[in-house]
């Protein structure tokens, strides 16, 4: 069987009054995004896909419009949770896990889309105010670390740097396109290792570089399937999974024996 | 594009990565074919090959285990029928074995959270395989030669009585037809029961030459004394793994023991027809290649020295 994401047709949120307010003054803006549904179930062959938002913007200024000036940046941001960053260093020739940091709180996954290149939106300050940004994660030690200073800063930055290796991290500038003066499309990365559990959409409007407003969703990622069944009787049903694994294995080597008895 | 690669493609769901099907049930197939014309267990090939095909080095050790427990099974009951088991030694080891795996787990658990565990696994099977590999191939090479002088082959007597037999709690077992201390018999269930939940492997190519060597346990019930012990402490250390670390995987396991009792089959008929010698070295080189491959790969500088996990709670889950 194929896998299958759900692809998602998703609800847009044409405002009624789009056109009709066009003549107030600035400052009304307002950015909406929607989903079309809260669930996503994604079986276990999932390979990654792409997810696409669909969005508007409401009460926007022409003229600006126009300059396009404005400029919208689309996260989708899974659950938290504590990660260990790692570095292994020479121990007697072997290489070795030595130095580690444990930051709690941590977005598992980061996906990030944008009308242009981040430099080109605002300054890097708005960026680290907002929070916005695979480098503006605010990326939490653990409070009993002995690590110093330095050690942690240099952790710090390898996370979003290891994350965005494994794909679980991903900005795409560009990706955010506007489809007519009101309606904007954003793309982003749903990797093959998608964590389940929720995930927060949010969007950002800025307009000539100063930051307007923001609109969040959230969306449920869940695993259908046998192989996630089993994964969660794993879990959830530890000690019987375990006795089911020898009971199979039991099973396994005694129909061996049955079907390949010589006499 | 996704055709057939697709169609042998399957998600191990506790590995949680995508493997193809006929891969692993080859090497089940291939692991016991071996252990079939040798007699022996084959975790400790299965985990280190998982290892290089990129399966998470915890599970690869918690499946492995799960694995031999098939591969033990219906040899322990051959054994059993044919009254060539001794259930009193046999259930002291397995009682050693049992309290060495639970120390095993704990340290594997520990290891774990130290982010150590793969580093230790490594080291654990570069010294076994090297040492074990090592004895087979010197011992038969020995024996070629002694063939090949017109001798004939013989394994030494094990008749006199060693350090062990001073020790103190002796007891009877008849069915072995010996007289000892039960203080090694435990020590040596509690290791192999240590090195099952650790490794992943049976242990029978340590338990098989220490109760002939050390025990002066007669050969015709070592093999299956020693299958009876694995299957218990194996068939726990899977329970165990499954409980505090949920890393075993039954649909790799599946896999891998549908392979091996196919594969076994067939080795056993062959190994009945070859010549034992060059078998053995082969294997020892196998063994040998195998370490070596690990012990490389201790040494050769990461492509990325940073990692990154989750962090894991400590304490009961």
């Amino acid at each position: 069987m194929r896998a299958l994401a759900n692809v998602l047709a998703l609800t847009i949120w044409l405002g009624a009054s789009a056109t009709a307010l066009a003549q107030q003054p600035v400052n009304k803006e307002t950015v909406e995004i929607g989903l079309s549904t809260d669930t996503i179930a994604i079986t276990s062959g999932f390979r990654g896909t792409d997810l696409t938002v669909f969005g508007a913007l409401d009460n926007a200024d022409p003229l600006i419009q126009r300059q396009g000036r404005y400029d919208v940046v689309v996260i989708l941001q899974g659950p938290e949770r504590d990660f260990v960053v790692r570095r292994k260093d020479r121990f007697f020739g072997i290489w070795v896990n030595m130095e580690s940091v444990t930051f709690q709180h941590i977005p598992a996954s980061y996906s990030l889309a944008s009308t242009r290149s981040l430099q080109d939106i605002t300054t890097p300050k708005v960026f680290a105010q907002l929070g916005l940004g695979v480098n503006n994660i605010f990326y939490e030690p653990t409070p009993d670390g002995f690590e110093s200073s330095a050690a942690l800063k240099e952790f710090s930055t390898e996370l979003p740097r290891l994350k965005l290796k494994q794909k679980l991290y991903s900005q795409r500038m560009g990706d955010v396109q506007f489809l007519s003066s009101t309606l904007f499309r954003a793309t982003l990365s749903l990797p093959a290792n998608v964590p389940v559990g929720k995930h927060v959409a949010r969007a950002y409007l800025f307009r000539n570089g100063e930051f307007l407003r923001e609109s969040t969703t959230s969306l449920n990622i869940v695993k259908a399937g046998l192989e996630f069944r089993i994964y969660r009787a794993a879990n959830q049903h530890s000690l019987l999974y375990g006795l089911f694994a020898v009971f199979l294995a039991v099973i396994t080597g005694w129909m061996g024996r049955l079907v390949f008895r010589k006499d | 594009m996704m055709g057939l690669g697709f169609a042998l493609g399957i998600y191990l769901p506790i590995a949680e990565i995508s493997v193809n099907i006929f891969v692993l049930f080859g090497m089940g197939a291939a692991v016991g074919f071996l252990s079939g014309m040798f007699g022996v267990g084959g975790g400790f090939l299965i985990t280190p090959l998982l290892i290089f095909y990129n399966i998470p080095p915890a599970v690869a050790v918690a499946t492995g285990a799960n694995q031999v427990i098939a591969s033990s099974f219906s040899g322990a009951l051959t054994h059993f029928r044919r009254g060539t088991l001794d259930l009193k030694l046999g259930s002291l080891l397995v009682i050693g074995g049992i309290v060495g795996a639970g120390v095993g787990i704990y340290v594997f658990v520990l290891l774990r959270e130290l982010g150590q565990l793969d580093l230790i696994v490594s080291l654990l099977y570069v010294v076994f395989l090297s040492t074990v590999g090592g004895l087979m191939l010197y011992e038969s090479v020995q024996s070629m030669r002694r063939t090949r002088a017109g001798q004939l082959a013989t394994l030494k007597k094990p008749g006199q009585h060693n350090w062990v037999h001073r020790l103190p709690f002796k007891m009877r077992f008849r069915q072995s037809k010996i007289y000892v201390s039960i203080i090694p018999v435990l020590v040596l269930g509690g290791a192999i029961g240590f090195l099952s939940s650790i490794m992943g492997v049976g242990g029978g190519f340590i338990m098989v030459p220490a109760m002939i060597y050390l025990l002066k346990v007669p050969t015709n019930v070592v093999i299956g004394t020693s299958l009876y012990q694995i299957v218990f402490v194996t068939a726990f250390t899977t329970v165990m793994q499954a409980t505090t670390n949920q890393s075993v995987d039954i649909v790799l396991a599946l896999l891998l023991m549908s392979g091996g009792v196919i594969g076994a089959q067939y080795g056993a008929r062959i190994g009945q027809k070859l010549r034992g010698e060059q078998l053995r070295a082969l294997l020892a080189m196998l063994v040998l290649a195998v370490g070596l491959r690990l012990a490389i790969e201790l040494f050769v500088t990461p492509d990325d020295l940073y990692s990154i996990s989750l962090a894991l709670t400590t304490g009961a889950s």
